[in-house]
Protein backbone atom coordinates (compact mmCIF):
# COMPACT_ATOMS: atom_id res chain seq x y z
CA UNK A 1 0.00 0.00 0.00
CA UNK A 2 1.59 3.26 -1.09
CA UNK A 3 -0.08 6.62 -0.61
CA UNK A 4 -1.02 7.49 -4.20
CA UNK A 5 -0.17 11.22 -3.91
CA UNK A 6 2.52 13.48 -2.43
CA UNK A 7 1.88 14.71 1.15
CA UNK A 8 1.72 18.43 0.26
CA UNK A 9 -1.17 18.19 -2.23
CA UNK A 10 -4.83 18.93 -1.55
CA UNK A 11 -5.60 15.36 -2.68
CA UNK A 12 -3.63 14.04 0.30
CA UNK A 13 -5.65 16.09 2.78
CA UNK A 14 -8.90 15.09 1.08
CA UNK A 15 -7.89 11.43 1.38
CA UNK A 16 -6.85 11.95 5.02
CA UNK A 17 -10.23 13.58 5.76
CA UNK A 18 -12.10 10.65 4.15
CA UNK A 19 -10.08 8.05 6.12
CA UNK A 20 -10.51 10.06 9.36
CA UNK A 21 -14.28 10.24 8.82
CA UNK A 22 -14.45 6.45 8.32
CA UNK A 23 -12.26 5.73 11.37
CA UNK A 24 -14.05 8.12 13.76
CA UNK A 25 -17.60 7.15 12.79
CA UNK A 26 -16.68 3.47 12.77
CA UNK A 27 -15.08 3.66 16.23
CA UNK A 28 -18.07 5.58 17.68
CA UNK A 29 -20.47 3.04 16.16
CA UNK A 30 -18.53 0.01 17.38
CA UNK A 31 -18.09 1.34 20.91
CA UNK A 32 -21.80 2.22 21.20
CA UNK A 33 -22.84 -1.16 19.76
CA UNK A 34 -20.45 -2.99 22.10
CA UNK A 35 -21.85 -1.01 25.07
CA UNK A 36 -25.38 -1.94 23.96
CA UNK A 37 -24.54 -5.66 23.71
CA UNK A 38 -22.80 -5.62 27.10
CA UNK A 39 -25.89 -4.02 28.68
CA UNK A 40 -28.11 -6.67 27.06
CA UNK A 41 -26.00 -9.70 28.08
CA UNK A 42 -25.27 -13.05 26.41
CA UNK A 43 -27.61 -13.39 23.40
CA UNK A 44 -27.27 -17.20 23.43
CA UNK A 45 -28.70 -17.29 26.98
CA UNK A 46 -31.49 -14.84 26.08
CA UNK A 47 -32.39 -16.96 23.03
CA UNK A 48 -32.46 -20.10 25.19
CA UNK A 49 -34.99 -18.45 27.54
CA UNK A 50 -37.07 -16.21 25.22
CA UNK A 51 -36.41 -17.72 21.77
CA UNK A 52 -35.01 -15.99 18.69
CA UNK A 53 -37.84 -13.42 18.57
CA UNK A 54 -37.20 -12.53 22.21
CA UNK A 55 -33.48 -12.08 21.52
CA UNK A 56 -34.18 -9.85 18.48
CA UNK A 57 -36.76 -7.84 20.48
CA UNK A 58 -34.23 -7.31 23.30
CA UNK A 59 -31.66 -5.92 20.84
CA UNK A 60 -34.18 -3.75 18.96
CA UNK A 61 -35.50 -2.14 22.16
CA UNK A 62 -32.06 -0.95 23.28
CA UNK A 63 -31.53 2.80 22.50
CA UNK A 64 -27.72 2.47 22.62
CA UNK A 65 -27.92 -0.08 19.81
CA UNK A 66 -29.64 2.44 17.52
CA UNK A 67 -27.07 5.13 18.39
CA UNK A 68 -24.37 2.62 17.38
CA UNK A 69 -26.16 1.69 14.15
CA UNK A 70 -26.52 5.40 13.27
CA UNK A 71 -22.73 5.91 13.47
CA UNK A 72 -22.04 2.61 11.67
CA UNK A 73 -24.36 3.76 8.86
CA UNK A 74 -22.43 7.05 8.69
CA UNK A 75 -19.21 5.03 8.53
CA UNK A 76 -20.64 2.83 5.75
CA UNK A 77 -21.60 5.81 3.57
CA UNK A 78 -18.20 7.42 4.28
CA UNK A 79 -16.59 4.16 3.07
CA UNK A 80 -18.75 4.10 -0.09
CA UNK A 81 -17.84 7.74 -0.78
CA UNK A 82 -14.12 7.05 -0.26
CA UNK A 83 -14.23 3.89 -2.46
CA UNK A 84 -15.72 6.00 -5.23
CA UNK A 85 -12.68 8.32 -5.13
CA UNK A 86 -9.81 6.04 -4.07
CA UNK A 87 -8.55 2.50 -4.59
CA UNK A 88 -9.84 -0.19 -2.22
CA UNK A 89 -6.24 -1.37 -1.68
CA UNK A 90 -5.59 1.96 0.04
CA UNK A 91 -8.94 2.74 1.72
CA UNK A 92 -9.72 -0.69 3.24
CA UNK A 93 -6.38 -1.44 4.97
CA UNK A 94 -5.78 2.17 6.05
CA UNK A 95 -9.20 2.50 7.69
CA UNK A 96 -9.18 -1.09 9.06
CA UNK A 97 -5.76 -0.83 10.68
CA UNK A 98 -6.36 2.64 12.15
CA UNK A 99 -9.77 1.56 13.48
CA UNK A 100 -8.09 -1.33 15.35
CA UNK A 101 -5.94 1.13 17.28
CA UNK A 102 -8.73 3.66 17.95
CA UNK A 103 -10.99 0.81 19.10
CA UNK A 104 -8.37 -0.40 21.56
CA UNK A 105 -8.09 3.13 22.99
CA UNK A 106 -11.88 3.63 23.06
CA UNK A 107 -12.39 0.14 24.55
CA UNK A 108 -10.05 0.98 27.41
CA UNK A 109 -11.44 4.44 28.20
CA UNK A 110 -15.14 4.20 27.32
CA UNK A 111 -15.96 0.52 27.81
CA UNK A 112 -13.49 0.04 30.71
CA UNK A 113 -12.22 -3.15 29.08
CA UNK A 114 -9.10 -4.76 30.43
CA UNK A 115 -6.82 -3.83 27.48
CA UNK A 116 -3.70 -5.50 28.85
CA UNK A 117 -0.29 -5.80 27.20
CA UNK A 118 -1.44 -8.91 25.31
CA UNK A 119 -4.32 -7.01 23.64
CA UNK A 120 -2.17 -3.97 22.79
CA UNK A 121 0.45 -6.20 21.17
CA UNK A 122 -2.28 -8.06 19.30
CA UNK A 123 -3.91 -4.83 18.02
CA UNK A 124 -0.55 -3.45 16.87
CA UNK A 125 0.55 -6.74 15.21
CA UNK A 126 -2.76 -7.04 13.33
CA UNK A 127 -2.55 -3.33 12.39
CA UNK A 128 0.95 -3.74 10.90
CA UNK A 129 -0.08 -7.07 9.34
CA UNK A 130 -3.03 -5.47 7.55
CA UNK A 131 -0.66 -2.76 6.25
CA UNK A 132 1.79 -5.35 4.88
CA UNK A 133 -0.97 -7.51 3.43
CA UNK A 134 -2.27 -4.55 1.42
CA UNK A 135 1.04 -4.18 -0.44
CA UNK B 1 -14.07 -18.04 34.75
CA UNK B 2 -17.00 -18.93 32.51
CA UNK B 3 -15.89 -16.93 29.48
CA UNK B 4 -12.18 -17.84 29.39
CA UNK B 5 -12.70 -20.86 27.13
CA UNK B 6 -14.80 -20.31 24.03
CA UNK B 7 -17.24 -22.97 22.82
CA UNK B 8 -16.99 -24.39 19.25
CA UNK B 9 -20.10 -22.45 18.12
CA UNK B 10 -18.52 -19.25 19.45
CA UNK B 11 -15.43 -19.88 17.32
CA UNK B 12 -17.79 -20.39 14.36
CA UNK B 13 -19.41 -16.99 15.05
CA UNK B 14 -15.93 -15.37 15.15
CA UNK B 15 -15.14 -17.15 11.85
CA UNK B 16 -18.24 -15.63 10.23
CA UNK B 17 -17.21 -12.18 11.55
CA UNK B 18 -13.80 -12.70 9.91
CA UNK B 19 -14.89 -14.01 6.51
CA UNK B 20 -17.98 -11.88 5.77
CA UNK B 21 -16.15 -8.54 6.11
CA UNK B 22 -13.43 -8.89 3.39
CA UNK B 23 -15.87 -10.62 1.01
CA UNK B 24 -18.46 -7.88 1.55
CA UNK B 25 -15.87 -5.11 1.12
CA UNK B 26 -14.64 -6.72 -2.13
CA UNK B 27 -18.21 -6.78 -3.51
CA UNK B 28 -18.73 -3.11 -2.51
CA UNK B 29 -15.45 -2.14 -4.15
CA UNK B 30 -16.33 -3.94 -7.38
CA UNK B 31 -19.78 -2.31 -7.41
CA UNK B 32 -18.55 1.24 -6.66
CA UNK B 33 -15.75 1.02 -9.24
CA UNK B 34 -18.36 0.58 -12.00
CA UNK B 35 -20.34 3.68 -11.00
CA UNK B 36 -19.61 7.22 -12.19
CA UNK B 37 -17.87 9.52 -9.70
CA UNK B 38 -20.18 10.61 -6.87
CA UNK B 39 -19.80 14.14 -5.51
CA UNK B 40 -21.02 15.76 -2.28
CA UNK B 41 -23.32 17.90 -4.46
CA UNK B 42 -25.39 14.80 -5.29
CA UNK B 43 -25.35 12.60 -2.15
CA UNK B 44 -28.63 10.89 -3.19
CA UNK B 45 -26.71 8.93 -5.84
CA UNK B 46 -25.16 6.96 -2.93
CA UNK B 47 -28.67 5.69 -2.13
CA UNK B 48 -29.31 4.52 -5.71
CA UNK B 49 -25.90 2.76 -5.62
CA UNK B 50 -27.28 0.51 -2.85
CA UNK B 51 -29.66 -1.19 -5.32
CA UNK B 52 -27.00 -2.29 -7.84
CA UNK B 53 -26.25 -6.09 -7.76
CA UNK B 54 -22.64 -6.06 -6.45
CA UNK B 55 -23.43 -3.43 -3.79
CA UNK B 56 -26.57 -5.37 -2.78
CA UNK B 57 -24.53 -8.61 -2.44
CA UNK B 58 -21.88 -6.72 -0.46
CA UNK B 59 -24.58 -5.35 1.85
CA UNK B 60 -26.07 -8.87 2.33
CA UNK B 61 -22.62 -10.17 3.38
CA UNK B 62 -22.11 -7.19 5.68
CA UNK B 63 -25.53 -7.85 7.30
CA UNK B 64 -24.31 -11.43 7.95
CA UNK B 65 -21.15 -9.93 9.44
CA UNK B 66 -23.15 -7.52 11.61
CA UNK B 67 -25.44 -10.24 13.00
CA UNK B 68 -22.48 -12.47 13.97
CA UNK B 69 -20.58 -9.42 15.27
CA UNK B 70 -23.48 -8.50 17.60
CA UNK B 71 -23.68 -12.08 18.90
CA UNK B 72 -19.89 -12.10 19.52
CA UNK B 73 -20.03 -8.75 21.35
CA UNK B 74 -22.68 -10.15 23.71
CA UNK B 75 -20.13 -12.61 25.16
CA UNK B 76 -16.74 -11.07 24.33
CA UNK B 77 -14.94 -7.72 24.60
CA UNK B 78 -14.66 -5.37 21.63
CA UNK B 79 -10.85 -5.51 21.94
CA UNK B 80 -11.08 -9.33 21.69
CA UNK B 81 -13.45 -9.44 18.69
CA UNK B 82 -11.71 -6.76 16.58
CA UNK B 83 -8.30 -8.51 16.11
CA UNK B 84 -10.12 -11.79 15.44
CA UNK B 85 -11.96 -10.04 12.61
CA UNK B 86 -8.56 -9.19 11.06
CA UNK B 87 -8.04 -12.89 10.37
CA UNK B 88 -10.45 -12.54 7.44
CA UNK B 89 -7.76 -10.74 5.43
CA UNK B 90 -5.53 -13.79 5.87
CA UNK B 91 -8.31 -16.16 4.75
CA UNK B 92 -8.86 -14.04 1.63
CA UNK B 93 -5.12 -13.93 0.80
CA UNK B 94 -4.75 -17.70 1.28
CA UNK B 95 -7.82 -18.36 -0.90
CA UNK B 96 -6.27 -16.15 -3.59
CA UNK B 97 -2.98 -18.08 -3.32
CA UNK B 98 -4.22 -21.68 -3.24
CA UNK B 99 -7.54 -21.43 -5.12
CA UNK B 100 -6.90 -18.69 -7.68
CA UNK B 101 -3.11 -19.41 -7.77
CA UNK B 102 -2.31 -15.69 -7.37
CA UNK B 103 1.32 -15.06 -6.36
CA UNK B 104 1.85 -13.69 -2.82
CA UNK B 105 4.90 -11.48 -2.20
CA UNK B 106 7.18 -11.91 0.83
CA UNK B 107 5.73 -8.70 2.26
CA UNK B 108 2.23 -10.24 2.16
CA UNK B 109 3.47 -13.45 3.82
CA UNK B 110 4.93 -11.24 6.57
CA UNK B 111 1.52 -9.54 6.90
CA UNK B 112 -0.22 -12.94 7.11
CA UNK B 113 2.25 -14.08 9.79
CA UNK B 114 1.82 -10.88 11.83
CA UNK B 115 -2.00 -11.07 11.76
CA UNK B 116 -1.96 -14.76 12.66
CA UNK B 117 0.41 -14.17 15.59
CA UNK B 118 -1.66 -11.13 16.69
CA UNK B 119 -4.92 -13.10 16.66
CA UNK B 120 -3.18 -16.01 18.43
CA UNK B 121 -2.01 -13.59 21.14
CA UNK B 122 -5.48 -12.27 21.90
CA UNK B 123 -7.19 -15.66 21.52
CA UNK B 124 -5.06 -17.10 24.35
CA UNK B 125 -6.34 -14.46 26.78
CA UNK B 126 -9.77 -14.13 28.39
CA UNK B 127 -12.52 -13.11 25.96
CA UNK B 128 -14.39 -10.94 28.45
CA UNK B 129 -13.25 -8.45 31.12
CA UNK B 130 -14.29 -9.72 34.52
CA UNK B 131 -16.28 -7.14 36.46
CA UNK B 132 -17.02 -7.15 40.20
CA UNK B 133 -20.62 -8.07 41.04
CA UNK B 134 -22.77 -5.02 41.86
CA UNK B 135 -23.50 -4.93 45.63
CA UNK B 136 -26.99 -3.54 44.94
CA UNK B 137 -27.94 -6.45 42.69
CA UNK B 138 -26.58 -8.92 45.26
CA UNK B 139 -28.79 -7.35 47.92
CA UNK B 140 -31.77 -7.44 45.58
CA UNK B 141 -31.15 -11.12 44.94
CA UNK B 142 -31.29 -11.92 48.68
Amino acid sequence: MTIPFPIVTAAFWTAAAMITAIVLTSTAGEVLTAAAMKSIGDLDEIRAVSGLKGAIRTVLTCPLFFAGVFFLALSFFSLLFALNHMDVSFVAPASASLTLVTNAIAGKFFLKENVDRRRWISAILVCIGVYFLAH
Amino acid sequence: MAYAKLQPHQYMILGLVSVCTPLGDSCLSRGMAHLPAITLAHPASLITAVFTPWIALGIALLIGYFASYLIALSWADLTFVMPAAGLGNVVLALLARFWLHDPISIQRWVGIALITVGVGFVAHGPSLTERPTEPASEEAAR
